[in-house]
């Protein structure tokens, strides 16, 4: 049977956050959630591996309690199983220590795995690191970005976009892919599927003492964060409000020069000739 | 005795050289630090006919280039690269690794800490060295709204990843020297498990958005997939491209190809109009050398409104349809 892990984040819904100006690391606790768009994917591409071969799944998730909510909604759309990593000495935990963390759970819950499905990278930070780190943890094959898959006998075969170039690759199994947001748009979660999902109890919770880990999220990571700032680079702008004709008149009229640059035409000839 | 500082690495990203001029890019601010610590610059290089690019990492500024040549390394392999670079940073303990944030870069980094243990900080858009000398990385943080400044204090190399275009690459002078050190194929390399069978170079389509005078971005203040189209007439009318922000490319409004911001595309065109775009630091580091910014947006205080030369305040879509119209006849008169 075909063994499939999606690592999943919960990431806030808005993009502004409170972060605790001393630790430099976000409160996560204060902002809504929602499951990343690219892990959305990345689960989406699992189930349909799993109708297509039959198989299992488990969602893994590592965040503060309330993370709990993602696994739901991953057990609501065809998870079958999930695991959450959740523990203070792991708050903080930059891309290193986080693989490091996912990587042992993984080797403890589901050893035996085929293929670890990831989100290319998280709408909150962007680094796109877990995934690959998190192939060299296990020490498996692993490819990022990938657009498309298909599974033959134990091989993978992928497609991605890499650097203008469109790549075919084969990858042995167990391995690693990181998933794009291009091509496996996820299904809606069905009303009903959730209220199962929440009957249902089957959420693992662990934290470091269960994975024998003697860990400090912030003090393990190899990266400090000095200070967090908001960037002040502010115009001074014209602001123009109305009708939007008459806006659009104005703007022209003003810079009718510069906006036909490209088209070798002054626009604001019009305005002038009336 | 005088301390020798140790060597500040940049990572020979040639794949899509004089498209991509990241390592170029990398090796001028590379150059910078270095007359701060008093290290080295040196790229490393990996692949097959490699001349030209090591003449060119020289002419920009490169004090050292290593370079690992072979036949078998002709494909651009991550498992290779990953592995040979594992094996001379260990050997050579450069102090600093720095890697263009291309799609190859940006798998090829991580993994590369990973195995070496240290951090990485991803599209950094600022790079200095401290009074303690070491590498302060600024990149943005947290959505996007802040910027943080984020250190390896302790574990050695100090690695980051910068988009291209962050920084200026220094003209190149071929009357500059350099020391090559050609480093034979290890014997042990491992075989791939991940197999590139396939590769073809994507074509692409006229113009781009890198390259245009006038770009047309959309966020998601367009409202909605048929409204997002509209900004291509806009764009055609002056000539101009369309670019999108993350949340139209998560939408599938448009083409991931079409993204402006950290994960995707620099920009620099004459006239950027920015059309229901809050305005996240990952965006708005991609537009910074951006010339006159038109920003269209039904709230005053939104970001992008305050980095924009005119800031409208409207809906995006409804201005939009006005100004097409009004181009049009502007246009044909």
């Amino acid at each position: 049977m075909l063994k499939m892990i999606v690592c999943i984040k919960q990431v806030p819904m808005v993009s502004e956050l409170n972060w605790d100006p001393r630790t430099g690391t976000l409160k996560r606790d204060l902002a809504e959630g929602m499951m990343n768009p690219a892990c959305h994917h990345a689960l989406e591409a699992a189930l349909r591996l799993k109708e297509l071969h039959g198989g299992h799944i488990t969602a893994i998730t590592m965040g503060p309690p309330m993370a709990e909510e993602v696994l739901r909604e991953a057990l609501a759309i065809g998870a079958d199983r999930c695991i959450l990593l959740t523990d203070k000495r792991m708050a903080g935990a930059d891309t290193f220590m986080t693989s490091f963390i996912l990587a042992r759970a993984i080797e403890k819950e589901c050893p035996d795995f085929d293929i670890v499905l990831c989100g290319c990278h998280t709408s909150d930070s962007e680094t796109a690191q877990v995934g690959p780190q998190l192939t060299e943890e296990l020490k498996i094959p692993g490819a990022a970005y990938v657009e498309w898959l298909e599974l033959k006998e134990n091989v993978l075969r992928m497609k991605r976009l890499s650097d203008n170039f469109l790549e075919t690759l084969e990858m042995d199994l167990p391995g690693l892919v990181t998933v794009t947001t291009s091509h496996y748009q996820p299904r809606y979660v069905p009303l009903a599927g959730l209220q199962d999902a929440y009957d249902k109890c089957d959420i693992i919770t662990l934290d470091a003492d269960d994975l024998k880990l003697k860990i400090a999220g912030i003090k393990d990571s190899p990266t400090r964060i000095l200070k967090v700032y908001s960037p002040d680079s502010e115009k001074k702008n014209i602001e123009m409000k109305g009708p939007a004709k008459k806006i659009v008149e104005e703007l022209l009229d003003k810079f009718g020069r510069k906006i036909g640059g490209e088209i070798q035409k002054d626009l604001k000839a019009y305005g002038q000739e009336q | 005795m005088k301390q020798t500082a140790q060597d500040i690495w940049v990572f020979g990203d040639y794949r899509n050289y004089f498209q991509t001029r990241v390592t170029l890019q990398l090796l001028s601010r590379a150059g910078d630090l270095a007359v701060k610590t008093g290290s080295a610059v040196c790229a490393v290089v990996f692949g097959h006919n490699l001349d030209e690019y090591v003449k060119e990492y020289i002419a920009h500024g490169a004090h050292k280039v290593y370079v690992i040549e072979h036949s078998s390394l002709k494909k651009y392999s991550m498992e290779n690269y990953v592995w040979l670079m594992e094996r001379l940073a260990k050997e050579y303990k450069p102090d600093i690794i720095l890697v263009g944030a291309t799609s190859f870069g940006r798998e090829f980094a991580p993994r590369l800490a990973k195995l070496l243990g240290t951090g990485l900080t991803a599209d950094c858009v600022g790079l200095d060295i401290n009074e303690q000398g070491i590498l302060v990385q600024t990149a943005p943080a947290f959505g996007g709204n802040l910027l943080a400044e984020i250190i390896t204090p302790e574990r050695r190399p100090q690695m980051a990843t910068v988009r291209p275009g962050t920084f200026q690459e220094i003209p190149h002078d071929y009357e500059r020297k350099g020391q090559v050190i050609k480093i034979p194929l290890p014997k042990d390399l491992p075989k791939e498990r991940l197999r590139l069978v396939h590769y073809q170079r994507k074509p692409h389509r006229g113009q781009r958005i890198e390259d245009a005078g006038v770009v047309v971005c959309g966020g998601r203040g367009m409202g909605g997939k048929n409204r997002f189209k509209k900004l291509f007439d806009l764009a055609r009318l002056l000539g101009g491209e369309v670019g999108a922000t993350r949340p139209v490319v998560y939408a599938n409004w448009t083409d991931p190809e079409l993204l402006v911001g950290q994960a995707g595309k620099h920009i620099n065109p004459n006239v950027l109009f920015s059309f229901g775009v809050s305005g996240a630091i990952q965006h708005t580091a991609a537009i910074r050398d951006a010339g006159l910014i038109i920003a269209v947006n039904k709230n005053p205080n939104a970001t992008m409104m305050k980095k924009a030369d005119v800031a409208i305040v409207a809906d995006a879509n409804q201005l939009c349809m006005a100004l097409i119209k009004e181009l049009k006849k502007r246009i044909r008169s």
